[in-house]
């Protein structure tokens, strides 16, 4: 006798949840398939490639130390900013859920107004901040305390500064959702019981709230590791990331088999950080996050 | 081999196709054959359908403006054929663009000469234009076409304007006298260190490394003494700019006092009061800029929009719009007092006063030496 569907049939499930599997298929593993592919073909000239299979890339990739030595600086800098994030974010993140001010969802809309306007324009805006000719400069040398301008662009810190300004929101709505999730009556429990607020907050909230600051951490650094834009508008030659040595060898070298071999490293890398971590907090506090 | 119908009108459309026919005789060959066979070509309903638009990428800000008004706009007005644009800051960026793309998503680029057009030689994306379908090209200088024929006999580009990137100066931190007597060496002048930029791109170094080492820059002996000097540059350096508008920014607002810059874009600023000066010392790096019709292109629409570029009213109209001198030749068209003030403007009409880009010279080294240089430019 055929077997008739229900409403929680397993064959609906997947037909439902088809359309996304193929549309992942399609603009996910298509492609890094074939960045796997343009790994081992082999660089004519700029632009020409051939696919005779070599491993010239991977080894040139793994005997030079360049690449390493830029893949560390990558992780370095992703690592700083996500900290950073961090320990900037939570106070606001904190304040936001801690206030009694009755329109709550103003601050949240706060924290989503920059969302409104180009990743771009903020990044260039810094320029006009931090420039010789920026605001800063402008007042401090008006104002007679200083006599030369400050270097301020172009250099690491003005990087960093960048994707803190793009990045916090992240963090912060990360933790603002796992503070958020935690039951108050803890809170109230733990004060009965004679925490001080400062106790209360080191016991209970703060561990509490730690898969968010995590999740965070994590959207941070991979953002930030992946990024292009931030380094090459605030930052000179020496300051480039991984994601700019890519795109100079694509577009700057139109070499493909290695341009595709660094991006599948950077792929690789990054995935395995989102993989620990999958593996020791899980997703769902990220999608928490995001989910705002 | 016995020609069939579908042969020989397979052939009649590879002539198209390589621009031998115009577009008109072209349809009117298919038609008449189709009518007479009731033959059914896969290309005949493309074909037949009127192109109502040419794709054109250039590199954007004061140069394609110019380009734009007074070029394009009123090409349109009298063709009703409309010129959708694109901008790319790199001509790497765009070729990887073209790679990408289907053959006819690009149609004109505005290239970067010859050495640029070997790269679009050897990834196959030339197309093969019809002179005669341009007859404006009767005056344009014979000694900036001669390298495109070098390469290719049947020509995909035409040269459309030429340049140079001399040494731009902040006039009110260093003086013309400063600037003509240290020359190239103002860019390796370590007062200026921090607030030095430069064009971030392998040829402008190397060929201004060369200079600094006193080697020809289409015969480099010392490429260690290069990479050195290239070295140098970048320690002095506070930014190297990727676009013309990055380099007006730089100056205009006072980061860089001194950079390697691009005549017209210079002029522009000068133009705008900015206390900007401009030398191009001996030996100075000159190009020349083409009208590049892409492989897959709508032939006799491009050509006839290159002819109208070409138009000695429209092109002196672009040049004094651009501040780059065009490509015609002013011993045969008469150019006004205003080009021939531009900075790199060759009144003799042999460029013999510009020093140019070996082109075979430099494509051969051109791979190695941009991985080198970008390297370098990030601290190695």
């Amino acid at each position: 006798m055929k077997r008739r569907w229900t409403l929680y049939d397993p064959r609906l499930a997947w037909m439902l949840v088809a359309p996304v599997f193929l549309l992942l298929i399609f603009f996910l593993v298509l492609p890094i398939a074939v960045m796997t592919a343009y790994t081992f073909f082999t660089f004519v000239t700029a632009g020409v490639e051939t696919s005779a299979l070599t491993t010239a890339n991977w080894h040139e990739f793994f005997t030079d130390s360049y690449y390493s030595g830029f893949l560390v600086k990558t992780l370095r800098v992703g690592a700083m900013t996500a900290v950073l994030c961090g320990v900037l974010g939570y106070f606001p993140a904190y304040f936001i859920w801690a206030t009694t001010f009755k329109h709550k969802w103003l601050l949240l809309l706060l924290l989503i107004v920059p969302f409104w306007i180009s990743f771009t324009i903020r990044t260039f805006s810094w320029i006009n901040i931090l420039g010789e000719q920026g605001v800063i400069n402008v007042a401090l040398l008006k104002l007679g305390i200083i006599n030369e301008p400050l270097p301020m662009l172009y250099n690491e810190g003005a990087v960093i500064l960048g994707m803190l300004h793009f990045l916090l929101p992240y963090m912060i709505l990360n933790v603002y959702v796992s503070l958020e999730s935690i039951d108050r009556t803890l809170i109230a429990a733990a004060r009965s019981m004679g925490c001080t607020s400062a106790q209360a907050f080191r016991e209970v909230t703060l561990p509490l709230s730690l898969p968010g600051l995590a999740a965070g951490l994590l959207l941070c650094f991979v953002l930030a590791a992946g990024s292009y834009v931030t380094p090459q508008l605030l930052g000179s030659g020496r300051d480039a990331l991984f994601g700019n040595l890519i795109y100079d060898t694509i577009m700057g070298e139109l070499n493909w088999p290695m341009g595709a071999t660094l991006s599948i490293v950077l792929f690789v890398v990054l995935g395995f950080f989102a993989a620990v971590y999958t593996r020791y907090m899980g997703m769902s506090q990220i999608v928490k996050g995001l989910a705002g | 081999m016995k020609l069939n119908n579908s042969k020989r009108l397979e052939r009649l459309h590879d002539r198209y196709q390589n621009g031998d026919l115009s577009r008109r005789t072209f349809l009117t060959l298919t038609a008449a054959a189709a009518a007479a066979a009731g033959l059914d070509m896969p290309w005949m309903r493309q074909a037949l359908a009127a192109v109502e638009e040419v794709r054109f990428d250039g590199w954007g800000g004061t140069v394609q403006d110019a380009i734009d008004k007074y070029a394009f706009q009123p090409y349109t007005a009298k063709t009703k054929l409309k010129v959708v644009q694109g901008t790319f800051g790199d001509e790497d960026e765009i070729i990887t663009k073209i790679k990408t793309s289907k053959p006819g998503d690009y149609q004109v680029i505005h290239s970067s000469g010859v050495n640029y057009y070997i790269k679009y030689v050897n990834a196959g994306l030339t197309s093969e234009i019809n002179e005669a379908n341009i007859p404006n090209m009767v005056n344009v200088l014979q000694p900036m076409i001669e390298p495109f024929r070098k390469l290719t006999p049947k020509l995909s580009a035409v040269p459309y304007d030429y340049g140079t990137t001399g040494i731009a100066y902040n006039t009110k931190v260093i003086s013309p006298e400063e600037a003509k007597e240290k020359g190239a060496a103002l860019l390796l002048d370590k007062k200026y260190a921090g607030k030095v930029g430069g064009y971030s791109d392998m040829t402008t170094r190397v060929w201004y490394a060369a200079l600094a080492t006193g080697q020809d820059p289409n015969n480099l002996k010392d490429m260690d003494a290069i990479w050195a000097k290239v070295r140098e540059t970048r320690d002095l350096a506070k930014k190297f700019w990727s676009s013309g508008a990055e380099l007006m920014d730089l100056l205009s607002k006072g980061e860089i006092v001194v950079t390697d810059a691009w005549s017209g874009r210079v002029a522009a600023l000068q133009d705008q009061g900015a206390p900007i000066g401009y030398l191009d010392p001996a030996g100075s790096y000159a190009w020349m800029e083409d009208m590049l019709i892409l492989k897959g292109s709508p032939m006799a629409e491009c050509e006839e929009l290159i002819n109208f570029m070409l138009d000695p009213a429209t092109s002196i109209a672009v040049a004094e719009g651009q501040s780059y001198p065009p490509s015609l030749d002013p011993t045969k068209v008469k150019l006004t007092e205003k080009i021939e003030k531009l900075p790199a403007f060759d009144k003799s009409g042999t460029m013999k006063a510009l020093t140019f880009a070996d082109p075979v010279y430099w494509a051969t080294n051109e791979d190695a030496w941009t991985k080198q240089w970008n390297r370098i430019s990030k601290g190695a």
